[in-house]
């Protein structure tokens, strides 16, 4: 297995520029490549990936493989899988980290299969073992609950999909030296079985959950579609967004693309209101993040409050009034 | 129209958290007495989803569960739901496997049972969560993957399925056979009716072991597991929630504003 060797990451482009999580990925796997004393590479697809190969270097990229070619602008799982697969069993890289993001959501799984490798989704942790030298990935179990420690002793690549917004990003180094290497084997299209034929952007009222610096949040508890009204005045009033539990999505209360936790989006507001809502960890470890956790619940024994910076035990429809009104008061003074 | 779904047996994921927990040691999760296992929730989805397809285009729906003789309660779940016929997958090798031995499995169950259009599964088990079994089983299968369907058509032979992408959706379309893993935004399983509830009770769920599915076992050995556990824990947090005292909502309110101030 020694023949395996270096940090290799998976590059996104999102219009145009390098996206976020792989400036996160090139930092942690920076460190990892020095604790191992190997290389990091980078991996870049995409028409115009080539421009964006001397910026990766200055975030920490020893190698960057620019493969060009404008089929690879479009996520295809069939056409991705493919080239990846067999670009990785040439270069050979002995950790692969992957963004746990809508590609690498779909991707890792089905590549790591092709590959026979070993992988940990939602990956929150990473480190070396200084005495093995094995990945070891930190992932969540039990809606969140627990979390477990992974590692492959037997299967390479190590791969893990790392959540985003978990490591700080890359610094910036315009003096640091590289290679670019540019990958000639292009795609071959006739392999697709599945094509994506449309895709949806979901119109947002207001901000997006992910940049809302106020999030309103309302569970079960709420009861009913028409009583979200009451967490969309406050929201509005304090210029955030809403967000609910997948219980209340499920019961068509609120549109799914708020569902917030596990299964959901991944928040993390200056305030963070949550209204009506246990607290069940599928849903705490989506907005675990915020600065300030405020909760509201009849039960005083909810989970909720275990993690609440402030906390009030009452009914929530006899308190979100009195608060918008003296939030009102507060803001005209 | 035949489709195949898996699905798993798990502890009841909406135990308190309090109530939650593990055994370091042998790196497992203490399941809660007197609490019992139910059908893991994305699994439950894609039985819904099977039903879907069923009620629209007649046709035959097959479970499979791996897992204890227990199981046998899940896959009787899937039949009150709608499902024709269920099988559990049970054997002394098919513990403690990691996401390729169970894909494995399934894939030799799933080639013994045969003539299937679509296989579902749910996008995550609701206890280990890895997020894998689907698409490795696609790849054994050799055949396409659509993961985070929350919306599945079929016409002529051909798939139209909607999956969930961070900020909205795309629609894929694929040919017959292909895997898909079910998300929850499909929407609320089906209640059982009463009679299909008893019917099921009585339906015969036959238990495959490793030699019924003709599994070579030294693919299920443990030298060859891809992926090992080496320590589960709970995350300590030593938060303090700061009630907010009043003897009136409006009170409260006041208070909690004043507490607010200075972050927003």
């Amino acid at each position: 297995m020694s023949e395996y060797k270096g940090v290799m990451v998976l590059g996104e482009i999102t219009e145009g520029k390098l996206a976020p999580i792989t400036i996160e990925l090139l930092g942690i796997g920076r460190r990892l490549a020095n604790d191992l004393g190997e290389e990091l590479s980078l991996l870049l697809m995409g028409g115009k990936a080539g421009v964006l190969a001397r910026e990766a270097i200055a975030y920490g990229a020893n190698k960057v493989y620019v493969a060009e070619d404008s089929l690879f602008d479009e996520y295809n799982s069939d056409t991705y899988t493919q080239w990846i697969s067999n670009f990785c069993q040439k270069t050979m890289p002995s950790i692969l980290l992957i963004g746990h993001t809508d590609i690498g959501c779909d991707l890792a799984p089905r590549l790591n299969g092709r590959l026979r490798g070993g992988l940990a989704m939602d990956a929150v942790n990473l480190s070396i073992d200084p005495s093995t030298k094995l990945l070891v990935s930190t992932r969540p179990i039990f809606g969140g609950n627990a979390y477990a420690k992974v590692v492959s002793r037997f299967a390479r690549p190590q791969m893990a999909t790392v959540r985003t917004k978990i490591f700080p990003p890359a610094e910036r180094d315009d003096s640091r030296q590289g290679e670019i290497v540019s990958v000639a084997e292009k795609v071959d299209p006739s392999i697709i079985k599945a094509k994506v034929i449309d895709r949806i952007k979901e119109e947002f009222e207001g901000v997006k959950l992910e940049d809302a610096e106020v999030i309103v949040s309302g569970g079960h508890g709420i009861g009913s579609a028409k009583n979200f009204e009451l967490l969309w005045e406050l929201a509005r009033l304090l210029g955030g967004t809403v967000g609910a539990t997948r219980r209340a999505c499920d019961e068509g209360w609120v549109p799914v693309t708020r569902q917030i936790g596990q299964s959901g989006k991944v928040v993390s507001p200056k305030l963070y209101i949550a209204v009506a809502l246990s607290g069940a960890m599928s849903h705490i470890v989506g907005c675990l993040g915020s600065k300030c956790i405020v909760a509201i619940n009849k039960d005083p024994e909810a989970n909720i409050f275990n993690v609440a910076h402030f906390g009030i035990v009452a009914d929530y429809k006899e308190v979100l009034p009195v608060l918008i009104e003296k939030f009102k008061e507060q803001r005209s003074p | 129209m035949h489709t195949i779904v898996c699905i798993k047996q798990v502890p009841d994921p909406e135990i308190p958290p309090a109530k939650f927990k593990i055994d370091p040691v042998a790196k497992k999760v203490i399941p809660p007495p007197g609490v019992p296992p139910v059908i893991s929730v994305y699994d439950e989805r894609a039985v819904e989803a099977a039903c879907r397809l069923k009620d629209k285009h007649k046709g035959k729906i097959t479970v499979l569960s791996l897992g204890s003789e227990k199981a046998t309660d899940v896959v009787r779940h899937a039949i009150s739901m709608g499902a024709d016929e269920g099988y559990v997958l049970q054997d002394e090798a098919f513990e403690n496997l990691d996401s390729f031995g169970t894909a494995y499995v399934l894939g030799k169950a799933i080639q013994k049972i045969g003539g299937y259009d679509l296989i579902l599964c749910g996008r995550q088990a609701a206890d280990w969560g890895a997020g894998q079994v689907g698409s490795i089983l696609a790849e054994i299968l050799g055949l396409p993957i659509i993961t985070l369907a929350c919306d599945i058509q079929v016409e002529d032979k051909k798939l139209k399925i909607k999956r969930i992408l961070k900020d909205g959706f795309e629609i894929v379309e694929a040919p017959t056979p292909a895997v898909a893993t079910v998300s929850s935004e499909i929407g609320l399983p089906r209640l059982p009716a009463g009679v299909a509830l008893m019917l099921a009770r009585r339906k015969q769920i036959p238990i495959w072991k490793a030699k019924d599915i003709g599994a070579d076992l030294s693919e299920l050995d443990p030298s060859k597991v891809h992926t090992e556990i080496t320590e589960i824990f709970i995350p300590t947090r030593e938060r303090k929630c700061e009630m907010i005292p009043g003897a009136t909502p409006a009170e409260v309110a006041t208070n909690l504003v004043s507490k607010l101030v200075k972050l927003i």
